[in-house]
């Protein structure tokens, strides 16, 4: 008995010293947004048959506090789903790089009696969220939903009561499209709501929208599109009514390639495209430009290049968009950037 | 009682001396181990102050009192006041007690003085698994059950009967102030019941002996011979559920309407200083903003000391009455 114990206590020693051996290989930490956190998972899954030798650590804490992590280079690297302010980017030790990654969008959602097809106009959708527009038989919504049977209901509007991204892409499109809003609310990942319930998380919001006749909310188009709940068409800056799906939010980010600017840090709301859903955005992962260690810094290039290729085919099937092939060309020269004491850390591993 | 174990040591041997010696030497270890014990509790208040008083200094400096008093919460502007969610936690857990304490209590004199011995084991099972139900269960329960149910029957019948009072008056949406309530009522009465019910177990059965042969009714011996008797234990039942009512977040979040405005009405919705630490410190990204939800965490400490203490306070100026008069 005694041996046997003795025997086991050895097995799981060595065992133990084994998996130590291979976790000093290379461990990659990072912390950020919650969004992006399926997909992120995925790729780390998929990238560790594609290079053994590495494993990847992530923390999906929220956008602010991948901010703070990577700030204080507690992480090698952070993930947000808004980019980082000058201010903020003016405390961190080095030169951080916004690296986007997948896009998403974020859909109206409603509950009306028989769900129907409904189509927003960017200042009715403001008015609704200011309080200006209280009723579902408002004349400016029926101008629009002609079809549609609009129940004379007071209109109750609900978003996130937690501090989101999805929340900041909604608030942000709100903040181009009606100066008023601007003003009166701005842009954040929590904002002072003119109206409305908060409900936490998008489960939150699905489900205080689902149980409330005459409800309007925000969500995730992958939540509405797995729960299958009735989202709006919403009028983009050329005038189009644009349903909300995969392909149209990757329209949304090849519109603005073309004004890219070279730090990535660009909002997709409200883009110039015919067919851009106009409620879009990037999310992005954070990295020094100048790596403090060589071989973590080549590893996270090599991954970054990665992503941008051929992780983006796993991309559409956890319902994020993918990149445009524009914005992948662009992403190469800022991967090719990273650096370790100045020397280029890809210029070797040319495809 | 007291005099028998120096009376033991006067007719014991030098051996059994010696054995005492050494029990009292180890009285002592034990005594210090327990000191440090109870030592380490304090210092981990006093970490814990301040720790959180260290962390909120730049939202004491910027906004003062007005944190307290302001009713504005606005993060873009950097503007903040507590006050709607220091409301918040106040009227939710004053529901909560209304309804749990009578509740809670009750089915705990039931399962301790009433129940037919049979049932008592069950029950109490089922009381005690209602305690240990994942907080972001019931929240979910909250919304998907609890809120359409508010909003079909119950807060329109409430309207219609008693909607001449503000505590009863617009919109019914489901969740708000009153459904938190009554969730946190859910989630405090096993609290109560359980130690409730240890407490009356353990109350004397010559108390109630007493009573009963001088010709008291079940429910005079249960006043007067059990529940005086119980009084504190009871209490303390009572401050652990308003312990938990007071600091409970994620099932309070999912159906109070997170909207930071003080009104008189139970249908509206409202905000508790638990509820927006969990929503907002996640994606605080300014300091000051920071700052701000520390200085909250803070206030949640001190409302749950002073709500605490008020409520022993009131329980001893009342029970003192009591004594007086009945002297």
């Amino acid at each position: 008995m005694r041996v046997r114990l003795a025997a086991i206590v050895v097995g799981v020693a060595l065992l133990t010293f084994g998996a130590t051996a291979a976790l000093a290989q290379s461990l990659m930490n990072g912390a950020g947004a919650t969004f992006p956190y399926p997909i992120y998972s995925k790729w780390f899954d998929e990238y560790a048959k594609v290079e053994p030798g590495i494993r990847f650590n992530y923390q999906s804490i929220g956008s602010g506090g991948g901010i703070r992590q990577i700030t204080e280079r507690t992480v090698d690297f952070g993930a947000t789903d808004g980019p980082m302010t000058d201010e903020q980017l003016k405390k961190a030790p080095g030169e951080l790089l916004h690296i986007p990654t997948v896009l998403g969008a974020v859909v109206a959602t409603y509950n009306l009696p028989g769900n129907p097809k409904l189509k927003f106009t960017p200042d009715v959708l403001a008015d609704i969220f200011l309080g200006k527009i209280t009723k579902w038989n408002d004349d400016r919504i029926r101008a629009v939903n002609a079809g549609a049977s609009l129940p004379n209901q007071p209109i109750l509007v609900v978003h996130r009561s937690d501090g989101s991204g999805t929340t900041y892409i909604w608030v942000d499109y709100l903040c181009k499209i009606s100066p008023e809003w601007d003003k009166l609310v701005g842009r954040g990942t929590s904002v002072k709501w003119p109206v409305g319930l908060g409900g936490k998380g998008n489960e939150g919001v699905a489900g205080q929208v689902k149980n409330t006749p005459g409800a309007l909310g925000y969500v995730e188009l992958a939540y509405a599109t797995t729960n299958k709940l009735p989202v709006a068409e919403i009028r983009n800056q050329a005038g189009k009514f644009v349903e909300p799906t995969i392909d149209s939010t990757t329209a949304a980010a090849a519109s603005v390639a073309k004004t890219m600017p070279a730090d990535f840090r660009v909002s997709l709301t409200n883009a110039p495209g015919d067919k851009a859903y106009p409620i879009a955005s990037f999310t992005w992962l954070l990295v020094y430009r100048d790596q403090a260690d060589a071989g973590k810094g080549r590893a996270l290039a090599k991954f970054l290049w990665w992503a941008s290729h051929e992780g983006q085919r796993y991309a559409a099937d956890l319902l994020y968009a993918p990149l445009p092939a524009e914005v992948v060309k662009q992403i190469e020269r800022k991967v090719k950037e990273i650096t370790f004491q100045g020397k280029p850390l890809l210029a070797s591993v040319d495809r | 009682m007291r005099a028998l174990p120096g009376g033991l040591e006067a007719m014991a041997g030098p051996g059994l001396r010696r054995r005492a010696r050494i029990r009292v030497s180890g009285d002592r270890v034990f005594a210090g181990v327990l000191r440090v014990v109870a030592a380490s509790f304090v210092g981990l208040v006093l970490a814990l102050v301040v720790t959180l008083v260290v962390a909120a200094v730049p939202a004491i400096r910027t906004f003062g009192w007005r944190f307290i008093v302001g009713t504005n919460w606005d993060p873009v502007a950097e503007s903040f006041g507590a006050l709607p969610f220091i409301y918040g936690t106040l009227l939710s857990s004053l529901v909560a007690m209304v309804l749990a304490v009578p509740l809670g209590i009750g089915a705990a004199i039931f399962l301790a003085e009433l129940a037919p011995f049979w049932i008592r084991p069950p029950i109490g099972f089922l009381i005690e698994l209602l305690a240990a139900v994942p907080s972001v269960v019931y929240g979910l329960w909250g919304i998907f059950v609890l809120a359409p149910l508010m909003r079909v029957w119950v807060q329109p019948a409430l309207g219609a009967s008693l909607g001449f009072l503000p505590l009863f008056q617009g919109a019914p949406y489901g969740v708000g102030m009153l459904t938190a309530g009554i969730i946190l009522a859910i989630m405090t009465v096993p609290f109560i019941t359980t130690v409730g019910r240890e407490v009356l177990l353990a109350v004397p059965n010559h108390q109630r002996e007493a009573a009963l042969a001088l010709g008291a009714t079940r429910w005079e011996t249960t006043r007067m011979a059990v529940l005086n008797y119980a009084r504190s234990g009871l209490i303390g039942a009572v401050l652990l559920g308003l312990g938990r009512a007071l600091g409970e977040t994620m099932a309070v979040t999912m159906v109070i309407g997170n909207r930071p405005e003080i009104s008189a009405s139970l249908f509206a919705p409202g905000y508790t200083m638990a509820s927006v630490l969990a929503n907002e410190f996640t994606e605080a990204t300014s300091d000051v903003y920071l700052a701000a939800l520390v200085e909250i965490g803070l206030l949640l400490l001190i409302v749950t000391v002073v709500v605490n203490a008020l409520a022993r306070l009131l329980v001893w100026s009342v029970g003192g009455t009591v004594a007086k008069v009945r002297e």
